[in-house]
């Protein structure tokens, strides 16, 4: 690789007790880009996204953001290392006890200490960018439905401007319309920030919407990366059955078989 | 063989729980009660924990008193003692039954709660949501439970003391008939400060056990409705258990003074 990216991951390994989930993962997303990862269920997706958050520690390896090893930051270091970053949850995670503008503005106010009534005008316009008229914000995240409570989990991912946002399953749950509508919010959001993104689906609609490149992830290592649109022309056994959704290839699904 | 390997497997499974909560309050004293610290987190859960409880543990106090005075009413009169139902009910409520009794009922009302709450905003992502935010779940969610939880509790024994030795006064003058004014002067004259301060330090202990187990449960539940639920059982019945046990520890430790 010529270029070092901006986000570096080098053989990252993890696993829990005798399960090895990731086993050396080694990725490269240059700054600005949005890559894809790809791949079914328990293939180590999440875990490799809650590494890079510090969430959970890897086992050996090294990831590296914008050349600085984030591996083993403690303190201060890992407060200025979290504030770049911006995520959308699978189920939103919104804060049921806050209102939706609190929940927006949390970052900005408990992570920025930002003054309230400051915090409150960027949330009530971060939430006009996702389409929520500022009416939503005094509601609760009980109140909303799963579309809304996506929408706002992603005006909260972006309210602190981050440099590097991660979207996990971001369409999952969602009908195919409101599914769009959530990736057309993905791609405009991100041009504007000109963040560099990592997301994990396995909605391959979503994939092609959203990707610059397009990685696949299978037993905990990646197995194919490369520019989105090449995916039709991988040549990858794998990447050729994940797209096409057949259970017959390479990847065998541990089905007891009546 | 199979019975060994049991027990085996059993002192395993209570030693890597006992290191976990070690690893939990270490994280929870070192990052939960240092600075930075949420004062409207800690205001917010005093309300929960220490005002919503009032009337669970006053009702529980005046009972007790009340039954403590009628016992002893019972066996003191076989010795013609009568005038000391006043004193003990005062030394039984105040040393022992107060802090224990308030301490069990806020475990199962509070400690179910924090657990059931820290529990489902682990499972639904919202705690590593906190963490993308810039903001160390110790000390959003743990230090401001465990502060409001230590600093409540004895101010609840406190009015559970008063209420408890009103409750063995009502029932000491209205249903054993003993003179009324014979039976506050024998509390004042009897009990000494450092019965009342014994049962506070109790208290204070005692929220400090709940916090943590209400937390430590919450914190590491896992896989659902189902692992919410676990936790909650979980967390009434450790910290039920451990206050128990320190209330032992602590009063051989108080009488050794």
């Amino acid at each position: 690789m010529a270029e070092a990216g901006y986000i570096e991951l080098a053989g990252v390994t993890k696993s829990f007790g005798p399960k090895h989930v990731l086993n050396g993962v080694t990725l490269s997303v240059p700054k600005g880009h949005s890559l894809v990862v790809i791949g079914g269920s328990g293939t180590g997706k999440s875990v490799m996204l809650k590494c890079i958050l510090g969430l959970l520690h890897p086992d050996s390896g090294s990831i590296r953001i914008a050349g600085e090893e984030a591996v083993g930051l403690r303190g201060s270091a890992r407060d200025e290392y979290l504030a770049r970053f911006g995520m959308l949850f699978q189920g939103a995670a919104l804060f049921d006890s806050l209102s939706v503008w609190e929940n927006v503005a949390f970052g900005l106010i408990q992570g920025r200490h930002m003054a309230r009534s400051r915090a409150r005008d960027i949330a009530i316009e971060k939430l006009g960018q996702v389409g929520l008229t500022p009416d939503v914000g005094n509601l609760y995240p009980a109140e909303l439905s799963g579309g809304m409570q996506k929408r706002v989990g992603l005006a909260r991912a972006i309210a602190a401007d981050p440099e590097i946002i991660f979207f996990d399953e971001p369409t999952t749950g969602l009908d195919p319309i409101m599914a769009d509508v959530i990736n057309n919010l993905i791609v405009d959001c991100v041009k504007r920030l000109g963040a560099t993104t990592v997301s994990i689906t396995h909605d391959m609609a979503s994939a092609r919407k959203i990707a610059d490149d397009i990685a696949m992830i299978f037993k905990g290592e990646i197995v194919w990366q490369g520019p989105a649109k090449t995916i039709d022309t991988s040549g990858n056994p794998y990447v050729d059955q994940f797209i096409h959704g057949r259970a017959e290839g390479p990847i065998q699904m541990d089905v007891l078989k009546p | 063989m199979n019975i060994l390997a049991h027990i085996g497997r059993a002192t395993l499974a209570l030693l890597e729980e006992t290191g976990r909560v070690a690893i939990f309050l270490k994280d929870a004293l070192l990052q939960g009660l240092t600075p930075k610290i949420f004062l409207r987190q800690i205001l917010e859960q005093m309300m929960r924990i220490g005002y919503f409880s009032l009337p669970v543990v006053g009702l529980t106090a005046f009972f007790t008193g009340g039954a403590l005075a009628l016992q002893i009413y019972l066996g003191s009169s076989r010795f013609n003692a009568e005038s000391l139902v006043a004193s003990i009910v005062a030394l039984g409520i105040t040393r022992e039954l107060g802090p224990v009794l308030a301490g069990l009922m806020v475990a199962g009302r509070v400690g179910a709660s924090i657990a059931a709450e820290l529990g489902t905003m682990r499972v639904t992502e919202q705690i590593d949501a906190l963490v993308t935010l810039a903001t160390n779940p110790f000390k959003y969610l743990v230090g401001p439970r465990i502060i409001a939880a230590v600093v409540t509790l004895p101010i609840l024994v406190g009015i559970a003391d008063i209420i408890g030795i009103m409750g063995g006064y009502i029932v000491g003058t209205r249903s054993i008939g003993l003179n009324g004014y014979a039976y506050i002067r024998n509390t004042a004259d009897f009990l000494e400060i450092d019965d009342v301060t014994s049962g506070l330090i109790k208290a204070a202990v005692f929220g400090f056990i709940i916090a943590v187990m209400g937390c430590y449960h919450g914190f590491n539940s896992k896989g659902g409705a189902q692992g919410v639920g676990r936790a909650t059982t979980n967390a009434v019945v450790s910290s039920a258990i451990l206050i128990l046990a320190a209330n032992f520890a602590l009063t051989s430790l108080l009488f050794a003074d």
